[in-house]
């Protein structure tokens, strides 16, 4: 890509790009805390998981007034406005998944004490997992402005929904067979909610990195794979 | 907004021209030469009937002498030669039986600079027609001056001044009465070359708001530096650039994702 005609304009959207990887990383560790905490329930993994999610608030307010400015003072054109959208709708997407992942690490502070079944918090760590792959993979695509990855991820989705329902139906069974465990699965079944949550903001970003690189948008329909919410339990 | 203008269709037979779709202008293989330097290389665009079709790219790069072709405004020109066919309906307007005054009747001009007559408000607008032989009567011309200015958004701010001479308005107003006289003698085609680079935004807005009603009856080219502006007031834009045109298409394409990397490098400012 040629340089712009002015010097502070390429500066600009560099600097846009900085903060980008910047709220990526800071997400990206959010949700590995998250996933300490499940592991290890420790309460200062909590406090860091709020902390980490401030600095990613700041950043989205940065660059959300920093997008608006640029679009205010160099009425970009082209792959530069498509640039600039992209970047402030990513913001908000990462803003989100900084919010979930603190709201994994709480609740995952709240069951603490309890007894974990052990399958079902390997199910979560696996789908925790594969969320903090795909998000990895997704902020890659960014920065390499490359489509055809972030259509991978976009497509990798739905084996996050896949996992999320069979977790979906273990809790189910868990609460059906003792009531004892239904605070700690609600919270658990919760958590699984977060994850999944995770993995949808991933897919709008990889639609984002692909209308960036493109300049269309992502249109055949992505194969879905949560049917929870049709999901009944069966009077026997 | 069409007031009581008289019908387009005064200086020829419309053919099929249907749904604002059809083909107004056609440039085939259209080279132009100044002595021994060529500013247009195999110019092929279709103009369509009814809109705006902007033309945009860096000083030097064609776009006004193009424009300046579809009323051989460059006839003026002593070393200036054009070679190809540039058609009207289906007309060749560099056939020598073809009537240049009559022409330009049909394609008017406004320019970069407003250049009102030295005349009264009304005898700026009055002039065309009347040379032409459009009115019948002192009334009808009457009528054809007011009606123009109305259409050109004029009419309010200068109907009491219609005596004061043109050159007394200001920028914006004499632009719009330039445009108020070109549209008193019906003309088809209005070519604009960069009319709004020396007025100020309010001036600028009016005239875009203006052009959008003018679209309606006329099909406009437009010359602009203001990319901003070919994307406000056009459906179709073409980037020249060294005499050649890169790119034509809907604005909304030439602007969100243009085919070429040349395109795309002027109008997001990188060029050089």
């Amino acid at each position: 890509m040629n340089e712009h005609t002015v010097k502070s304009f390429d500066q600009e959207l560099q600097s846009l790009d900085r903060k980008v990887a910047q709220m990526g990383g800071l997400a990206e560790r959010l949700l590995g805390q998250s996933f300490d905490a499940l592991e290890r329930r420790d309460p200062k993994l909590a406090e860091n998981a709020v902390a980490s999610d401030r600095a990613i608030d700041l950043l989205e307010r940065e660059l959300q007034e920093q997008t608006i400015l640029m679009i205010a003072r160099r009425q970009p054109m082209a792959n530069d406005l498509r640039h600039i959208m992209t970047v402030l709708k990513i913001a908000g997407d990462l803003e989100r998944i900084g919010d979930l992942a603190k709201n994994i690490a709480k609740r995952a502070l709240a069951v603490s004490g309890e007894n974990h079944p052990k399958p079902l918090m390997t199910g979560l760590k696996h789908m925790l997992e594969l969320a903090m792959r795909q998000l990895k993979d997704v902020l890659d695509a960014y920065s390499e402005r490359n489509a055809d990855k972030a259509l991978e991820v976009w497509r990798h989705d739905e084996r996050i929904d896949a996992m999320y329902n069979s977790l979906f139906r273990e809790l189910l069974t868990y609460m059906m067979e003792d009531p004892r465990n239904i605070g700690l699965c609600t919270h658990l079944l919760f958590g699984a909610k977060n994850i999944e949550r995770v993995g949808d903001h991933t897919t709008n970003i990889a639609e984002n990195v692909h209308y960036l690189v493109h300049g269309t948008a992502l249109i055949d329909d992505r194969p879905k794979g949560d049917d929870t919410s049709s999901t009944l339990i069966r009077k026997e | 907004m069409v007031m009581d203008m008289p019908s387009q269709s005064t200086f020829s037979a419309r053919g099929a021209v249907a749904g604002g779709k059809a083909t107004k202008i056609s440039a085939r293989g259209v080279n132009v030469y100044y002595g021994e330097k060529q500013a247009l290389k195999e110019v092929n665009v279709e103009i369509p009937d009814k809109g705006v079709m902007a033309f945009i790219g860096p000083s030097g790069c064609g776009k006004s002498t193009f424009l300046r072709c579809i009323n051989r405004m460059n006839d003026t020109i002593a070393s200036c030669r054009v070679a190809g066919r540039i058609e009207i309906e289906g007309q060749d307007i560099y056939d020598s039986k073809l009537d240049v005054v009559q022409l330009r009747a049909r394609v008017g001009m406004v320019f970069q600079k407003p250049n009102p007559f030295p005349k009264s408000v009304f005898e700026n607008v009055a002039y065309g027609p009347r040379i032409h032989g459009l009115a019948k009567s002192k009334t009808d011309l009457e009528g054809i001056v007011i009606a123009s200015l109305r259409y050109a958004g004029l009419f309010e701010e200068v109907k009491d001044r219609l005596q004061d001479s043109g050159t007394s308005l200001s920028g914006g107003q004499q632009q719009r009465l330039c445009i108020a006289r070109a549209i008193a003698v019906q003309p088809e085609i209005i070519l604009m070359d960069e009319p709004c680079s020396a007025l100020d935004p309010i001036a600028t807005a009016k005239i875009e708001e203006l052009m959008e009603e003018l679209t309606e009856s006329y099909t406009i080219v437009i010359v602009t530096h203001s990319m901003q502006q070919a994307a406000r007031v056009s459906q179709r834009t073409a980037f020249f650039h060294l005499g050649s045109l890169v790119e034509e298409g809907p604005t909304e394409v030439i602007f969100n994702k243009p085919q070429d990397k040349r395109t795309q490098d002027y109008i997001t400012g990188r060029f050089g």
